[in-house]
């Protein structure tokens, strides 16, 4: 067991719990399904609906079979007993829609709530339209099109996950469910079996992709989903920073979203995958992240939760051989009626591994929001280090705040720290403030942004700048 | 001119009664000094007129009267209004407020005094002319422009906290300053630093509170009036050289002439135990 740890380890818990670590994430872009339809499947969820799923995709065998199978696994899996509460009625729920039902829809349909965080938020009308849904895509292919061209011509591809199953079939295969198989988790099987739109992204050995790709650079419209699926390859020595979602609220009618990420970083590589999301009230936010790190590769995760009913989210690496680097940073911010169950997970499976883990939650209003993180050390792993710092931030005594540490450790000659801290907006800092003339929601928010601001400065400028308005709009209680 | 003026102040923290009566008055451009022993009151005289939520007023009033004689009632407002009013208070212990950079919150903060109407999420000042301005003054009291840029009071040295305080005063240019301890834990350089500074910034227009122990702060600031602080009272006021005996002497005279003052100092010590006394944190009464 461990040497150096430097905190009281807590056991793994029923190993339900832990298994379920393995799981769960999510997606951005959100479906409405009251507009005319093209081709939507019935409501709910059997093999049939599954199969043919498969059908209007007009996908190969394989992967018909893998849904198959991946959805008699989500029917022998139990719902996982810990996180928070799910009352998710699965056949309640619809699961595929042709894409093209979203142009069914008007700026007229969007609520007036969302159109004002909008507003507030600054963004512009093209995008605004392509946000609430009310149109399929951004105009991706007039803005981005030389951006394409560009990536194309060093070999990286960037595309959605139908289109890959399509064109780059032995790829997409070789790598697909393989990080994260069906039986992982429940989410993760039902993903596997329902999934549409995501990103598949390849970076050939060496290439380094200097600014950050973004999920509506892509030019097909299938890339909203409620149960999106990525997939990240970065070959030997190349580098990129994927950019997910967005601040502005998603605006949906569905309840359930429940994506998977399955991303591979070989030798010397590095991915940084950033996503800020902002679900509206009324969604279980349910994903499965993970990543597998390789010789001396380092993956990063940067990962802000915003609104929704519950989220259960925890972006994992596993750090595979010497010299991989694992980093999540993640913000959660919960209030009234939010539930954010978010965390992390890092497992050391080889020598001199390194990993790190900075979680920051608000909760505000009767919030609750729950760090639950893992740091595994496998035998062999030696040599390896691991910090974990969470710090939890209470606004108000309705909100909640509380930390499911897990530490499982067998080898020695390693060094894992953890750290947690839980505080309240002191009434000394706000009088402070107040002393200079800020009035007491100024203050708050003030307190709250230094309080994230570690975090925010890792976000590409336009994301920080929004994440700032949003703790703002946040505080206000104008949102969500 | 503009007065700050105290009547009969009683105030308590946690049911203990720490102030017990206090008069003062205090015009635009005149500086006074208030000295006496530690525990008198002079740090709670302080918080009270900055409305800290811990320091009850039980009686007594703050008024800003104005020179045609309209009056406004400090008490009624919030401690932003207050600021906004053209109070300020240089704290002994100034909190850190981790992740927000000292700049970004002095441009808030300079908007909101400067403006006192503006409403939330209202526009702050430009930044360029805010970043001017605040140059320029960091310059005259010899500042390294990077030092803006850090948190606020987040590892900073005492030092550096007394002359972030005496930054917010220069850009805030209030009515009526108080400046709690801005020597403690200064040496002899720095505390000549800050003395020169505060008789900078200050002027025809601006009213100070020197709450002290030492009579250095004092050397380019001369006080108009010396208060002495006793038990909760202000038991004795005077000129400049007031100051100076008590520096030189201590409070000795003070407590045989003030018997009574003397006695609810040795209460107020036994009620709380000195060091043990649950004051909110940082605020050493």
């Amino acid at each position: 067991m461990a040497t150096a740890l430097e905190t009281t380890p807590v056991n793994g818990g029923p190993s339900d719990e832990t298994a379920a670590l393995k799981s769960v994430e999510i997606n951005k872009y959100d479906f409405r399904t009251d507009s005319p339809a093209v081709f939507k499947a019935r409501k709910g969820i059997d093999a049939e609906i599954v199969a043919q799923i498969s059908e209007m995709k007009g996908e190969p065998a394989w992967m018909r079979e893998f849904r198959l199978d991946a959805f008699k696994i989500f029917e022998s899996k139990p719902m996982p007993k810990w996180g928070g509460r799910l009352g998710i009625d699965f056949q309640d729920i619809y699961y595929y829609l042709k894409p093209t039902e979203h142009q069914g829809k008007t700026w007229d349909d969007v609520p007036d709530a969302i159109k004002e965080t909008f507003d507030r938020l600054g963004i512009p009308q093209a995008e605004r339209q392509f946000l609430a849904g009310v149109k399929a895509q951004f105009e991706s292919e007039v803005v981005y099109g030389s951006l394409q061209e560009d990536l194309a011509k060093k070999g990286v591809i960037f595309t959605d996950t139908d289109t890959a199953v399509r064109e780059h079939a032995d790829l997409l295969r070789e790598y697909f469910g393989t990080v994260i198989p069906p039986s992982d988790n429940k989410f993760a099987a039902l993903n596997s079996a329902v999934w549409s739109g995501g990103s598949f992204i390849y970076v050939p050995k060496g290439v380094s992709i200097e600014f950050p790709l973004q999920a509506y650079f892509r030019i097909n419209a299938e890339n909203m989903g409620q149960f999106e699926r990525t997939l990240i390859i970065v070959d030997e020595g190349a580098h990129v920073h994927y950019v997910e979602g967005c601040t502005a609220p998603m605006y949906s009618s569905e309840s359930l979203h429940s994506a998977v990420v399955e991303i591979l970083v070989k030798r010397g590589g590095r991915c940084r995958y950033t996503t800020i999301q902002n679900w509206a009230n009324n969604i279980y936010n349910l994903v499965t992240k993970r990543a597998m790190a390789y010789a001396d590769a380092t993956m990063e995760w940067i990962d802000g939760n915003l609104g929704s009913q519950l989220t259960m989210k925890y972006p994992a690496v596993y750090m595979m051989e010497p010299g991989a680097r694992g980093e999540i940073l993640s913000i959660a911010f919960a209030s009234a009626g939010q539930h954010q169950d978010a965390g992390a997970k890092l497992v050391h499976a080889a020598p001199n591994t390194s990993g790190r883990i900075v979680s920051k939650s608000i909760s505000k209003n009767g919030g609750r929001a729950s760090y639950r993180g893992l740091v595994k050390v496998e035998p062999g792993a030696t040599g390896s280090r691991s910090s974990v710092v969470c710090d939890a931030l209470i606004l108000d005594e309705h909100s909640r705040s509380d930390t499911y540490p897990y530490i499982e450790i067998e080898e020695q000659d390693v060094s894992i720290g953890h750290e947690a801290s839980v505080s309240k907006i002191g009434e000394e800092q706000l009088f402070y403030l107040m002393s200079r003339g800020l009035t007491e929601a100024e203050a708050s928010t003030m307190i709250v942004g230094g309080f994230i601001e570690p975090l925010v400065k890792e976000l590409p400028m336009e994301y920080a700048v929004e994440m700032n308005k949003l703790i703002q709009l946040q505080m206000e209680g104008s949102v969500g | 001119m503009e007065r700050l003026v105290i009547r009969g102040l009683h105030v308590a923290v946690e049911g203990q009664e720490i102030l017990k009566g206090v008069d003062l008055e205090i015009g635009r451009g005149e500086v006074h000094a208030l000295m006496g022993p530690n525990g008198s009151g002079k740090s709670t005289l302080g918080y009270a007129i900055m409305g800290h939520p811990a320091y009850e007023v039980t009686s007594g009033t703050i008024e800003l009267v104005a020179a045609d004689g309209t009056r406004r009632d400090v008490l009624a407002m919030e401690p932003d209004e207050r600021a906004r009013a053209g109070i300020f208070l240089a704290f002994q212990r100034p909190m850190a407020i981790p992740g927000v950079r000292l700049a970004d919150f002095l441009r808030h903060s300079v908007t909101n005094v400067r403006n006192p109407d503006r409403k939330e999420g209202e526009e702050l000042m430009p930044m360029r002319e805010f970043r001017a301005e605040l140059k320029a003054k960091m310059a005259e009291l010899s500042m390294d422009p990077d030092f803006a840029r850090r948190y606020v009071n987040d590892g900073f040295s005492g030092g550096e906290m007394k002359r972030a305080e005496i930054l917010q005063l220069a850009m805030l240019r209030p009515g009526f300053a108080i400046l709690d301890e801005t020597d403690s834990g200064l040496d002899a350089d720095a505390v000549r630093l800050a003395s020169e500074s505060i008789a900078k910034i200050g002027g025809a227009e601006m009213g100070i509170l020197i709450i002290t122990h030492h009579e250095q702060l004092l050397e380019h600031n001369v006080p108009l009036r010396t208060h002495v602080m006793l038990g909760g009272r202000i038991v004795e006021s005077g000129g400049p050289e007031l100051a100076a005996e008590l520096h030189k002497k201590g409070y000795e005279r003070i407590r045989v002439a003030y018997p009574d003052a003397a006695a609810a100092e040795r209460a107020m010590e036994d009620a709380a135990g000195l060091a043990g006394r649950a004051v909110p944190a940082g605020a050493g009464a």
